[in-house]
């Protein structure tokens, strides 16, 4: 018991380093004075002039619609590659596909971002299209990293579900596209949900490959963010993280609420089913 | 038709796989081809700023063409020749090295006593340690240039209690540029530590205990030995990312914090040298090659290992 005193202590410590940053960025977000660490009395000052940046405002609507678009691209690509990988046994380049999956996960950002922009060069030379860079190659870009995440996560979901359902209803005669859609999409939904969320949140975060990608007059919120940090802290900034956070972690809170109650009602049909035969 | 059509496998399974497929080979490996190619070929003021690999040539006296196709390899030359771009890449390497390190002794602790907790606060504990990687990397980034800074939060609290006099400053430095990495990488670490840590069997430490063992030296001779397949996984997740990072040792490092990712950034956005940058990636990804590829089998081995 003496040694789970000593491991108690790294997990709180643990926890105080990963949270005690975010705390003091809140705490901060509220500070009269310029100097955002040195304290000046309590405001909300920042926060009013927050909505006047009509910069950010508009880098912040940008990047949401990048975010949504590319994580529901994202979310359907991957639910389809990842139970190509849980479900469809050997097929023909498979080694390969897998590899491409999980490569994306790991691969230094620098390396996708520069990759992706000479592609675009190279296609527009070549073809036309994309005519310039924009919103359409950041969502293209974003959907490629991000659809890695959602097929590991639908792969894992799936190789720990059991086939026993699916092949009863094939067994009842329903076609391959009735099965995934009647029995296996319900089953891993919740697992679509967080693919989708945190395709949202990567693409939301992503500030090197938008970098690469981007073009004139398509500036993303990470990117602005990221040139205003680089000369130094501004409490504005303060106040927009605090704002993110607050909206990142309602969404999750929601989500998770919503997951919980389907589970609750899932374990009553299942009792209810039991009873019944 | 269909017949047909299922026969080269487009239809059924086959048309379901082909789409992830062909985009993940239209935007994944096609543009990796691109950058080798880019990579041997020569800088020079156009629009996009290199030279054409393969060119035809025509001939008007003769009235014939000619393919020609310049490979030039002087960018991996400057990548050798130059202290620069080597250092850049041991110094990446030494910071991703601490970095990993410094996740595995904090997340480790950590992973062990959750998976030793009760079983129903296991979820909960684990959920906060996810929770910090939903919110913005660059704004994690961020809340530590003003904890670091001169006047900022731990130099108003040295100075405070009396300790220093001076301003203390941490940030613009490596040291600024190990906390930042090893605080935003530490829940790739401690998620599949955790994984691997709640799988392990608890009688197997009984049974170890009951034959005179030591906790201590059944901790490095049960637990250690089988929480391997996590550590190498956690590791490689941090490891392989941190060599290539920007960000980090662009904001919090000082300027002469050299890594590879900064030195690709400047080359690519300052110099506008498309070529150079290209070779520098596709060095680092030569680099990075066996990493990955333990991390895809120890990846694949988990996947199969959950049926």
């Amino acid at each position: 018991m003496k040694q789970m005193g000593k491991l108690a202590w790294a997990l709180w410590f643990g926890y105080a380093f990963l949270y005690v940053p975010i705390a003091l960025l809140i705490f901060y977000s509220f500070n009269e004075s310029r100097l955002v660490t040195v304290w000046g009395g309590f405001s909300t000052k920042w926060y009013a002039e927050l909505l006047q940046n009509d910069q950010l405002l508009g880098a912040a609507w940008l990047s949401l619609k990048v975010a949504a678009m590319s994580a529901t691209a994202s979310v359907v690509l991957g639910t389809v590659a990842g139970l190509a990988l849980a479900r469809f046994g050997r097929f023909r380049g498979r080694t390969l596909f897998g590899g491409m999956i999980t490569a994306p996960l790991v691969m230094p950002e620098v390396i996708t971002g520069l990759s992706l922009l000479l592609l675009f060069v190279a296609l527009e030379q070549a073809i036309g299209w994309p005519d310039g860079r924009g919103m359409t190659t950041i969502t293209i870009a974003h959907t490629t990293f991000t659809m890695a995440y959602v097929a590991v996560i639908i792969q894992s979901r799936l190789v720990s579900l059991d086939e026993s359902l699916e092949e009863a209803a094939m067994d009842l005669g329903a076609r391959p596209a009735k099965v995934f859609f009647v029995i296996t999409l319900p089953i891993i939904a919740p697992a679509i949900v967080s693919g989708w969320l945190l395709a949202f949140t990567l693409s939301l975060d992503d500030v090197v490959v938008a970098s690469f990608v981007s073009g004139p007059g398509s500036t993303t919120l990470p990117m602005v963010i990221f040139s205003s940090v680089k000369f130094g802290i501004s409490p504005q900034i303060n106040a927009l993280a605090t704002l993110m956070m607050v909206v990142v972690a309602t969404g999750i809170f929601i989500a998770s609420l919503v997951m919980a109650r389907q589970e609750r009602q899932k374990t009553r049909d299942e009792q209810m089913a039991v009873q019944g035969g | 038709m269909i017949d047909l059509l299922r026969r080269i496998g487009l239809w059924g399974r086959g048309a379901v796989v082909a789409i992830p497929y062909l985009w993940l080979l239209l935007f994944f490996l096609v543009p990796f081809l691109i950058v080798f190619g880019i990579s041997l070929s020569e800088a020079m003021l156009a629009q996009p700023p290199y030279a054409p690999l393969i060119d035809w040539l025509v001939d008007e006296d003769a009235g014939t063409t000619k393919l020609q196709v310049l490979l030039n390899l002087s960018n991996y030359l400057r990548l050798g020749g130059d202290d620069l771009y080597i250092l850049a890449y041991l110094n990446s390497v030494k910071i991703a090295l601490v970095t990993t390190v410094c996740c595995l002794l904090l997340g480790y602790p950590m992973a062990y006593a959750i998976a030793r907790a009760e079983p129903s606060k296991r979820g909960p504990l684990m959920m906060l340690v996810i929770l910090p990687f939903w919110t913005s990397f660059l704004i994690r980034i961020y809340a530590w240039i003003g904890i670091l800074k001169a006047n900022g939060v731990v130099d108003n609290l040295l100075q405070w209690t009396g300790l220093t006099t001076e301003p203390f400053e941490l940030l613009y430095s490596d040291w600024a540029v190990y906390i930042g990495m090893t605080y935003c990488y530490l829940p790739f670490m401690v998620l599949p530590l955790y994984a691997t840590l709640e799988k392990l069997d608890p009688t197997l430490l009984e049974a170890a205990a009951d034959l005179g063992c030591r906790p201590w030296k059944a901790f490095l001779t049960v637990t250690l030995p089988l929480s391997l397949p996590g550590i190498i996984a956690g590791s490689l997740l941090v490891f392989i990312p941190s060599v290539g990072e920007f960000v980090t040792p662009e904001l919090l490092g000082g300027p002469d914090t050299l890594m590879i990712g900064r030195v690709l950034w400047n080359e690519f956005f300052a110099n506008r040298d498309w070529p150079v940058a290209s070779a520098v990636a596709i060095a680092l990804l030569l680099f990075l090659v066996v990493p990955i590829m333990v991390f895809q089998h120890v990846q694949g081995r988990q996947t199969e290992a959950g049926r």
